[in-house]
C-alpha cells in the first residue's frame, strides 16, 4: 500500500529549477504547472520512489510534455531522479528530453510530448485499474489549455463523462494560450459531459489542495487552474 | 458475418472468459456480437462509441496496468486513422496490444476507398520491427493465432478478411512449401489468402510456391533456404511492402525480386472484391501474366 508523501519540495524547487535552465532572472512560477505539481506530489498524491511499481499507487501522468522543467525538479525533489541529471537537460547522453519519456525516467507514467494523448491513456489507465478491483488508486492527468484544441482530448471527455468514470481527475494549466479561445469557458467543456469542476488560481496552493481533493462518488472530475496568460 | 470474424469473436469472447487479463476494446464495430460477453464482462468489454483514437488510447493504459488488450475495428479505423495512437500510446510506451482488423484491402470494394486500407501492413513497417503481423488465409487460422497473440504482450497485428484459401495451414509462420519445384526454380511466396490464386497461377509453371500467414517478422531463414535466384512475393496488401525485407534477407546472393500486391492508386471504383483483384493483377489470370512477364525477362 502506498503511503502519503508529506515532504515538502518549495524550498528545494528554485535550485533544481537552474540546474536545469541555468536562468538565473526567472523565478520558479515562471513554469506554469509547478504550482499544481507541487500541491500533487507534496500533499495529494500517493506515490513514493519506494512505491513508483505499485498498483495501488496513485498515476500522474503528464499529457502536456512539453516544458518538463518544473516536472523534472519536482521528481528530483521528491527523491525519484537524482539532482544531478538535471545538469544535462537533453543531452547526447542525459535520459531528461524536452519531453519526457517514460521508459527513461523514474517516477514517469506516461512519455507524452505530441498533445492529445495523455487524457486517452489516462482513461484506459483508469478503466483497467477499476477491471483489477484496484479502486484506491486515482488518476490525475495533467493538460494545458492550448492541448485541449486535439480534438482526441474531446473523445476521452466525452467517453469518460458519459461512463462515469469516477477514479479519474483531469488538470488543465490555463494559461489562455489557446489560439481560438473556449468559448463559455473550459470547465464546461467538461461538466456538459458529465464531469464535475473546479476552477480555481493556479498559484493558490490552498485552493488547488481543495479542488484536486475535491472529486465526488462516480463522476470524473476536472480542476482548471488558472496562471497568468502566457503573453 | 464472414468466417474469419466470425473466429474472432468466438475466441475473444471464450478469452474474456477465461483469462481475467484479457479486455476487449471497441468503437461501436462487432459491438451487438460483443454484447454477451459485456453483461458478463462490464469491466473488460469497452465499446468506447466512434473514437478511434481514443480506443487505442485505451488499449494503452489498459497495458500499463498489467491488462491484455485486444481492439478491434475495420483496417482502415483500426491503423490509418490511429497511426500516431499506435507509435506513442502503445508504441512509445512500451506496451503492447493485439490489433484485430476486418475488411483488408478491398473487401470493402462497394464502399469506396473510404473502407478500404492496402497500406495497414507498410504502417507497421514504420514503427520499430517489434510488431508480429499475422494475415491468416483460412478462418481455421484465426484461432490459434489470437490465442498464441493473448498469451504474450508483444504488440499483434491480426489481419482478417473475407478472401480465403481452400485450406488451412495453422503452423505456417514460417514459410511452408506447398508445390516444390526443380533445382534453383524460381521461389514464389503467397502471403495469406493470395495463396489460392498463386497456386492457380503457376499451375504447370516450374516453381516452388511456399505459403506464410505471418509476414512480420518475416521467415527470413526460410527465405534463404529456399530462394533461387528468382523471387516473387505474392502479398494481400500494398504491392511492395516486404520488398525491403527481402532485400536485407537476400543481400549477398545475386537475386531478382518481382512484388506484387494491391496497387498504389485509388481506383475511385466500386464492384467485387473479385473485381478489385483482377484490376489489381491478384486474380489467377492476372498473376499468371506477371509471372510469365517476369520469369521470361530474364537477360542471360
Amino acid at each position: 500500500m502506498a503511503t502519503t508523501l508529506t515532504t515538502d519540495s518549495t524550498a528545494a524547487l528554485p535550485t533544481l529549477i537552474r540546474r536545469l535552465t541555468g536562468d538565473e532572472k526567472h523565478a520558479p512560477s515562471a513554469h506554469s504547472t509547478i504550482d499544481v505539481l507541487q500541491v500533487l506530489y507534496n500533499r495529494v498524491l500517493r506515490i513514493t520512489p519506494e512505491t513508483a511499481d505499485d498498483p495501488e499507487r496513485d498515476r500522474f501522468l503528464l499529457s502536456k510534455g512539453h516544458g518538463p522543467v518544473a516536472y523534472y525538479a519536482v521528481l528530483a525533489a521528491h527523491g525519484f531522479i537524482p539532482d544531478d541529471w538535471l545538469d544535462d537537460l537533453a543531452g547526447p547522453e542525459s535520459r531528461l528530453g524536452h519531453h519526457p519519456d517514460r521508459m527513461l525516467v523514474p517516477g514517469v507514467e506516461i512519455g507524452s510530448g505530441s498533445l492529445g494523448h495523455g487524457l486517452g491513456l489516462g482513461v484506459g489507465t483508469a478503466l483497467g485499474l477499476r477491471a483489477q478491483g484496484l479502486l484506491t488508486p486515482r488518476v490525475y492527468v495533467l493538460l494545458g489549455d492550448a492541448e485541449l484544441d486535439e480534438g482526441s482530448n474531446h473523445e476521452a471527455i466525452a467517453y469518460a463523462g458519459a461512463t462515469g468514470l469516477g477514479n479519474l481527475t483531469a488538470i488543465v494549466v490555463d494559461n489562455s494560450s489557446t489560439t481560438h479561445g473556449w468559448a463559455g469557458g473550459i470547465a464546461s467543456r467538461f461538466t456538459v459531459n458529465g464531469w464535475t469542476a473546479d476552477t480555481v488560481d493556479g498559484r493558490d496552493h490552498t485552493d488547488l489542495y481543495v479542488a484536486l481533493t475535491g472529486h465526488r462518488p462516480g463522476r470524473p472530475h476536472v480542476v482548471v487552474a488558472r496562471v497568468e496568460s502566457k503573453g | 458475418m464472414t468466417a474469419m470474424r466470425a473466429a474472432f469473436i468466438d475466441t475473444t469472447t471464450a478469452l474474456l472468459d477465461e483469462d481475467p487479463r484479457t479486455a476487449l476494446v471497441l468503437a461501436d464495430i462487432s459491438a451487438s456480437q460483443f454484447a454477451p460477453a459485456g453483461a458478463r464482462h462490464p469491466d473488460r468489454v469497452l465499446n468506447v462509441g466512434i473514437r478511434e483514437q481514443l480506443m487505442i488510447g485505451v488499449a494503452g493504459g489498459l497495458a500499463l496496468t498489467g491488462l491484455r488488450p485486444i481492439a478491434h475495428s475495420y483496417a482502415t479505423f483500426l491503423v490509418d486513422r490511429t497511426y500516431e495512437q499506435i507509435k506513442l500510446d502503445l508504441d512509445h510506451q512500451g506496451v503492447g496490444a493485439v490489433l484485430v482488423s476486418i475488411g483488408a484491402s478491398y473487401d470493402g470494394s462497394r464502399e469506396g476507398r473510404t473502407h478500404q486500407s492496402p497500406g495497414d501492413v507498410a504502417l507497421f513497417d514504420s514503427l520499430g520491427g517489434a510488431w508480429t503481423v499475422r494475415v491468416p488465409g483460412h478462418p481455421d487460422e484465426v484461432a490459434p493465432l489470437l490465442r498464441a497473440a493473448a498469451a504474450t504482450d508483444d504488440p499483434v497485428y491480426l489481419r482478417l478478411g473475407e478472401q480465403r484459401n481452400a485450406q488451412a495451414y495453422p503452423d505456417a509462420d514460417r514459410l511452408r512449401v506447398l508445390r516444390r519445384g526443380g533445382v534453383d526454380a524460381p521461389l514464389v511466396v503467397a502471403v495469406g489468402p493470395m495463396l489460392d490464386p498463386t497456386l492457380a497461377a503457376t499451375e504447370g509453371l516450374d516453381v516452388t510456391v511456399a505459403y506464410t500467414h505471418t509476414p512480420r517478422p518475416f521467415d527470413v531463414a526460410g527465405l534463404r533456404a529456399l530462394a533461387a535466384t528468382e523471387v516473387v512475393l505474392v502479398e494481400p496488401y500494398l504491392a511492395g511492402t516486404s520488398s525491403a525485407v527481402v532485400g536485407r534477407a537476400l543481400a549477398d546472393v545475386p537475386h531478382r525480386l518481382l512484388t506484387l500486391g494491391v496497387g498504389r492508386a485509388d481506383l475511385r471504383r466500386y464492384g467485387d472484391p473479385a473485381d478489385h483483384a483482377r484490376w489489381h493483377g491478384l486474380d489467377a489470370e492476372g498473376l499468371r501474366r506477371s509471372l510469365d512477364a517476369f520469369l521470361g525477362s530474364v537477360r542471360r
